[in-house]
């Protein structure tokens, strides 16, 4: 995983409330069997006027003036910025690998939703969760001046905005550790094998109608 | 000390291990997976060089892609057929039990594990898909997973979770005539909104969601994640136990009655205390019918759309006005003036064989109306297909003009060739009416079994205790 310590980019405002994962990657792109390539159709029914489908050359269809992400400087964004309960609905983590393959660090919000807040830190994507009038002061300011850009220092755990603005943010102590040091969770899991199966020794004698395909391994 | 809830109880009980920050790691019971969030896991297994830990735990089956029609021509799409076959060659070179697409047994990942016993009381269930939540209905811990979280199960047959605060939902009161679980979880979700849950795991009681049959609970948990919450549950009663007694991959004999014992355990203690008790009268509760594009944008069939002028919050107000015009609604309309071009009954909410019941009732020996294009029931599983034919359901929908098709998720989200057009309206079963959900430019409304059905033969919404 890509760890994630300081990071400062562009800041492109998404004025909604509850963005939904298929809004984020629309379900016919979900058929790919990779964990790449997803950026190009991060948004798509928002991005581009003509529908899409999978294996389609995107760079050649027609984007939707509109839309925050195509306009300059946002298109070279790398923080998002929303509102409240971003990230609702399918718990497809292919919307958080479309965020990343577009170039996004970080999203911040009032409010997430919980599957994708914890898909996120899977993939070395920061969601920072501010109060609902700091990420409205943001929002001004970005309005105020497209292209501001923000500096996010996760070990100090602060947003800090050009003007000397700057907001605190918590986040759990060991998933701050994990995005920090980029450490991959199975490995680290793995180190207490021993006790997982310290579990199903005992779990077996609770609840063994749970554990029929381990008991008849061992011949009971 | 105050008693434990229900959640607390299945979490305790699966603990592996639990670091001081109050990180736990949480041992998986069971594992469902489908064709759509398991092949990059399954490539990080490979590339790392691991085996999953135990194969035991995992029951796979393609859902998401199948097509509902002529299944002996295979899958027309190559990029769905490759993601099917993926699916078919990993649970092959990995040793993991699957139902193929061929297989009577198939189905929506969430109704077969309850139907084949291999999800249980007491477990914990885990699928890298939100609606697993499903699973909360029998009293177990249920919840859906990213494809990283995949991976991490299936290498390791646990998960890194830390403790979620705890929401009592209580619906008391008898539910009215016409009035199903679905209309019950779209009430709740509509007074405590998509992100009323968030954080939390939802135990939903009172004596209107006892009232409920096993598949009744199953719709409502089924959309706890529509009100944000990824766990939903309701403690073990008599109906669950009940419910067991004759699943293939449930205990038999004396281990049945052993398990049933610690199944009875399973509800929260008297002095629990939740973070958050949320109230509603059932017998209040009217039919629904979404009107917008967030689960939270419904109300009863009888009212009416509401107007954003009327909402003193300006974003939500600005919500409002986007889903209005994505649904091509105006304020004000009578929900029952609002006429539909398709009608899916169908998906891991309203798929199952109560269902289909209630759906063929509000069928009323009336035909599918002539504005309506296209009603089409997709069962839950071939087994659920299977028992509606032995009840001669698939005769009173064919003969009313509905389709009647193969089991899968089929029009929930439009993976597969069931899709709506830019523009057309569909009363629809499922449980989200997100834009695009359906297919690009579809405007969803979610209903009953009962009320879609109802809708179909009048052209628009009724009230399907008047109809």
């Amino acid at each position: 995983m890509q760890a994630f310590t300081t990071h400062q980019g562009i800041v492109a405002p998404l004025d909604r409330s509850n963005v939904d994962t298929d809004a984020i990657i629309p379900k016919q792109y979900l058929k790919s069997v990779k964990r790449t390539g997803f950026g190009p159709t991060a948004f798509d029914d928002w991005r581009y006027l003509d529908p899409g489908e999978p294996g389609m050359d995107h760079s050649q269809r027609r984007k939707n003036p509109d839309f925050v992400l195509n306009q300059a400087p946002f298109d070279r964004a790398s923080i998002l910025l929303a509102r409240e309960n971003f990230g609702c609905g399918s718990s497809r983590e292919h919307a958080v690998w479309a965020l990343t393959d577009f170039g996004f660090r970080a999203v911040i919000a009032p409010s997430f939703a919980d599957i994708f807040f914890n898909n996120s830190f899977k993939n070395g994507l920061l969601p920072i969760a501010l109060k609902e009038k700091e990420v409205d002061a943001i929002f001004k300011a970005v309005t105020a001046n497209p292209g501001l850009e923000l500096e996010i220092d996760l070990p100090n755990q602060v947003v800090k905005a050009p003007d000397g603005s700057e907001y605190a943010f918590e986040i759990d102590r060991f998933r701050k550790h994990c995005l920090i040091e980029g450490l991959d969770d199975i490995a680290l899991t793995l180190e207490h094998a021993e006790k997982i199966k310290a579990y199903e020794t005992a779990q077996m004698e609770k609840t063994p109608w749970l554990f029929n395909d381990l008991r008849s391994n061992v011949g009971g | 000390m105050a008693g434990k809830t229900l959640y607390d109880k299945l979490f305790d009980a699966h603990v592996v291990h639990e670091q001081d920050d109050g990180t736990a790691l949480l041992y998986i019971d069971r594992h469902l997976v489908h064709e759509v969030t398991s092949p990059q896991a399954f490539e990080g297994l490979r590339l790392a060089g691991r085996k999953p830990w135990r194969t035991g735990a995992m029951l796979a089956v393609p859902d998401h892609n199948v097509p509902t029609t002529n299944r002996a021509g295979g899958i027309v799409d190559p990029v769905s057929r490759e993601q099917v076959s993926t699916l078919d060659r990993n649970c092959q070179e990995f040793g993991v039990q699957e139902f193929p697409m061929a297989d009577l047994r198939q189905g929506i990942v969430h109704i077969i594990g309850p139907e084949e016993g291999f999800t249980l009381p007491g477990a914990t269930v885990v699928c890298g898909d939100s609606h697993t939540s499903t699973h909360g209905a029998i009293g177990a811990l249920a919840f859906g997973i990213g494809t990283s979280e995949v991976e991490h199960v299936m290498a390791t047959q646990t998960l890194l979770q830390k403790r979620t605060k705890t929401m009592q939902v209580r619906v008391d009161g008898e539910l009215g005539p016409g009035v199903t679980a679905k209309d019950v979880v779209l009430a709740i979700i509509g007074k405590i909104g998509t992100a009323g849950g968030t954080g939390y795991a939802i135990e939903f009681a009172g004596s209107a969601i006892e009232s409920l049959s096993i598949e009744g609970r199953m719709s409502v948990c089924n959309m706890s994640i529509e009100a944000g919450a990824r766990a939903g549950m309701v403690a073990v009663d008599e109906k669950t136990v009940d419910y067991f007694r004759d699943k293939p991959f449930a205990p038999t004999g004396e281990m049945f009655e052993r398990a049933a014992e610690y199944w009875r355990t399973l509800k929260s203690d008297p002095d629990a205390v939740f973070d958050k008790v949320v109230t509603l009268d059932g017998s209040k509760i009217e039919p629904q019918v979404s009107w917008g594009t967030s689960p939270e944008m419904v109300g009863p069939v009888n009212g009416r759309v509401p107007d954003p002028a009327a909402e003193t919050d300006s974003v939500k107000a600005e919500g409002m006005r986007n889903a209005l015009k994505y649904m091509g609604l105006e304020p004000n309309t009578p929900m029952t003036e609002i006429r539909i071009d398709k009608v899916f009954i169908g998906s891991c909410t309203n798929a199952r064989i109560e269902d289909l019941r209630a759906a063929a009732a509000a069928i009323k020996g009336g035909h599918v109306a002539d504005n309506v294009t296209l009603a089409m029931v997709v069962p839950g599983s071939g087994l659920v297909r299977e028992q509606a034919e032995k009840e001669g359901l698939d005769k009173v929908f064919l003969e009313a003009g509905f389709e009647w098709r193969e089991p899968g998720c089929s029009m929930c989200l439009a993976m597969n060739a069931d899709r709506l057009e830019p523009g057309e309206r569909c009363a629809s079963t499922s449980n989200r009416n997100f834009e695009g959900r359906q297919g690009q430019g579809g405007r969803t409304h979610l209903v009953s079994p009962a009320m879609a059905a109802a809708a179909a033969v009048a052209g628009h919404f009724v009230d399907v205790r008047q109809a």
